[in-house]
């Protein structure tokens, strides 16, 4: 008999891998980007492709460079590059977009030791550092700005233009007129960034998800509920609250990477209650209009405090 | 009530419905003297000793042990002090058999008028747990307080893969099996309740079908959820107590007996036969035809697969047991057991194990250990050196079930980790103790 393999147990694997998990994401992702193309135009498109194409390169290049064993099958970081161009508004200029692939795949990402060792979203920090270093592209949904985009990039952008929701919301008063119907909110119908504008492709992917048991409830719905409270609590239309800005792509696809957020039931009902408060804090104080993308990488930081406070007792284990 | 979680394995019993067939007498049986917890057996008989089947051949040494019988009739060929295979170290008598199988002549029913004496034939059977725990029964019905008792389960949760002998001592030897319980009702007083999981209607129906008639058990059906089997989910699953850490099932009023081992001991009381013969699943995805085959303690492995058509060609890994909790062998000359309950063959494809990539933090091992161990926690602390940091997360309460590895989507060897974590532990402690002393 020819030589036996003998390994511990167990004998067989079951469940998904990595990148099947990786490749659910993308599929879920796929309705908001059909979404954002019919929104936005073939721009929404390109920006998509640009992001993610750069997001793979920058990993296996890095990792190429380094010697390492190259990860890019694993789909994360085309994961990561779908949601950063989610979080872009479609006449961001193509270098910006590359940059912040750049940001996400090798800083945030590769520099902390690759998938599953960075302790912030790659994505959201990466929104982050674009929207702080070139505010004026990031926010280039109002009319006026849209000629600024065309000229430095000299695509042209057709689709909807004008005031973010949010936007009007900090504004109030008067300018609430301007204030797109909830149908228009609910299907996306509005300005924004280009996955974020239609909660209906969003919910679409949050059920792909649900069934295909690659993430669980809680995290998604706590958070949106939260805001959807306090919202009203501080006096703005909660339904309009939970339908405009980055809040349903954040609590369905940012606020629930595996690596960043907690690993158990009751981290993630913290983590999501935090982002909830942090968000609409954000929103009605700050001077920002969007808190999505702050509270959550403010929440990732807490995220290891957050496991070490939630470690659950084992059936039967006495106090330690 | 809420069920422990668990994952959900393939079942492939592909030999539920097959009733086991007899092995030919194999030429030459190597039977361990240690194929049970506790203190190996003491072996009584020399090379030329003439044997018959039932003959006692190794002394239970002590209290946590177990005698051992000769499972042919032959002639004692030689003593071996390892197996050449596993270098495991061990007493093994190798028997060539005479084919006849002639019985010893003064075998006869014990006399079980007490609870003593039930539980002193008990010991004599030397039945132990035939779940492949190998724990000695009489040790386990040996309670300071009878009244305490307030739970049998018999447990019919066969949970791993392929295997099915379980689910055929519940069909085929169902007369036996309400012998034993008739037993245990006679000397304890406790409620008695069969765990078996939904996936075996035919055992479901006929223990049902027996419970009618003869109200002396409840049969409990399941979900087929892997461990359900566990003696620790079983037990909470069936009456929502948690064994603590450190105790055992008695300390919450429940005894847990596998099915096939109440069988034996009443197989013992009934015939005076103590446990020299197992049912043995053999299937995989390497095996030609898989049978459940009922074979000498003792037969080599190999003669096992050689009566379900032989290894494929291309057989990659044999395990004693199942591939959930199975234990890999070098090679096929290794004898099966008492409490030896199948023989998986995978085929190359199945035996490889998937290369390992970066966790990914994603939480499956937390949410689909039944016990709810942090095992990524434990695994991190022990890849980083931190011993004395791992005694918050209990890793002493893994059963080693695979739960964690196998929906591991990162493939990482995580039972691995906690058994290394366990051991580290153990150590660290022990010295500390020392240390101290």
């Amino acid at each position: 008999m020819k030589h036996l393999i003998v390994s511990p147990a167990p004998h067989i694997r079951g469940g998904a891998s990595t990148s099947e998990i990786m490749r659910d994401v993308l599929i879920a992702l796929l309705p908001a980007a059909v979404a954002s193309v019919v929104i936005f135009g073939w721009r929404a498109a390109l920006v998509i492709a640009v992001c993610t194409a750069s997001a793979v390169f920058f990993e296996w290049g890095y990792e190429k460079l380094l010697k390492r064993s190259v990860t890019v099958k694993d789909l994360s970081a085309a994961v990561t590059g779908v949601i950063l161009a989610f979080n872009l508004p479609a006449s961001i200029p193509l270098w910006q977009a590359a940059l912040g692939s750049a940001v996400a795949v090798l800083l945030v990402k590769q520099l902390f030791g690759g998938i599953g060792k960075n302790f912030a979203n790659p994505a959201v920090t990466a929104r982050i550092v674009l929207f702080l270093a070139f505010s004026r592209t990031m926010t280039a949904f109002a009319s006026d700005a849209v000629t600024g985009a065309t000229a430095v990039t000299g695509a042209t952008v057709d689709g909807i233009t004008g005031a973010t929701p949010l936007a009007i919301a900090k504004l109030g008063g008067a300018a609430l007129e301007g204030m797109p119907s909830k149908l228009d909110l609910f299907l996306g119908n509005h300005a924004g960034c280009l996955g974020e504008v239609s909660a209906l492709a969003l919910l679409i992917g949050f059920a792909y998800l649900l069934i295909r048991r690659v993430i669980s409830w809680e995290t998604p719905v706590i958070y949106v509920a939260v805001v959807f409270a306090l919202s009203a609590a501080f006096g703005r239309d909660p339904v309009d609250a939970i339908l405009s800005g980055g809040l349903m792509l954040g609590a369905i696809f940012m606020a629930t990477d595996y690596v960043t957020t907690p690993m158990t039931f009751w981290g993630r009902v913290i983590f999501a209650v935090g982002a909830g408060f942090f968000t609409t804090v954000i929103r009605v104080y700050g001077s920002y209009p969007e808190g999505v993308s702050f509270s959550i990488l403010l929440m990732n930081i807490l995220t290891p405090y957050i496991n070490r406070l939630t470690v659950p007792k084992p059936l039967g284990g006495l106090k330690a | 009530m809420k069920k422990l979680p668990g994952v959900r394995t393939p079942h492939r019993k592909n030999t539920a419905n097959d009733p086991a067939e007899k092995l030919p007498i194999p030429p030459l049986v190597r039977i361990p003297m240690a194929m049970h917890i506790g203190a190996p057996a003491k072996l009584i008989v020399a090379p030329g000793d003439a044997v018959k089947v039932g003959q006692l051949i190794g002394e239970a040494d002590g209290f946590v042990s177990s005698p051992v019988h000769s499972s042919v009739s032959g002639t004692v060929k030689s003593v071996e002090t390892s197996d050449a295979a596993t270098g495991e170290n061990g007493v093994f008598a190798v028997i060539e058999t005479d084919g006849l199988q002639t019985p010893l002549e003064t075998l006869a029913p014990p006399i079980v008028g007490t609870r003593e004496e039930f539980i002193a034939a008990v010991r004599d059977s030397g039945v132990v747990g035939l779940g492949g725990a190998g724990f000695p029964t009489a040790v386990k019905l040996s309670v300071k307080d009878v009244a305490a008792v307030e739970y049998i389960i018999i447990n019919g949760a066969e949970c791993e893969p392929y295997i099915t002998s379980d689910t055929r001592t519940m069909t085929d030897d169902l007369d036996l099996l309400w012998e034993g319980i008739r037993l245990l009702k006679r000397f304890f007083s406790a409620k008695i309740l069969i765990g078996v999981e939904s996936n075996k209607p035919e055992p479901i129906k006929l223990m049902t079908a027996r419970a009618e008639t003869e109200p002396l058990a409840r049969v409990c059906p399941l979900p087929p959820v892997y461990p359900q089997g566990g003696e620790k989910v079983l037990i909470y699953n069936l009456t929502g107590r948690v064994v603590p850490e450190g105790k055992l099932p008695i300390d919450v009023g429940c005894i847990v007996i596998n099915c096939t081992t109440l069988a034996a001991v009443a197989r013992y009381i009934l015939t005076g036969m103590p446990l020299v013969e197992k049912r043995v699943t053999v299937d995989g995805s390497a095996v030609k035809n898989p049978k459940n085959v009922i074979a000498p303690i003792g037969t080599p492995v190999s003669a096992l697969l050689d009566f379900c058509g032989g290894l494929g060609e291309d057989v990659g890994k044999l395990l004693l047991g199942g591939p959930m909790m199975g234990v890999a062998i070098p090679d096929a000359s290794v004898p099966i057991k008492k409490s030896t309950n199948a023989v998986t063959a995978l085929n190359a494809r199945d035996a490889r194990a998937p290369e390992p990539s970066a966790c990914i933090r994603c939480g499956n091992c937390i949410t689909h250990c039944p016990l709810g161990l942090v095992t990524v926690d434990i695994q991190n602390l022990y890849l980083a050196g931190k011993i004395e940091s791992l005694s918050v997360y209990r890793p002493n309460l893994c059963m080693e079930c695979g739960c964690c590895a196998f929906s591991c989507p990162a493939k990482r060897p995580l039972t691995q980790y906690m058994k290394l974590a366990k051991a580290a532990l153990r150590n660290h402690e022990a010295a500390k103790q020392q240390s101290v002393n």
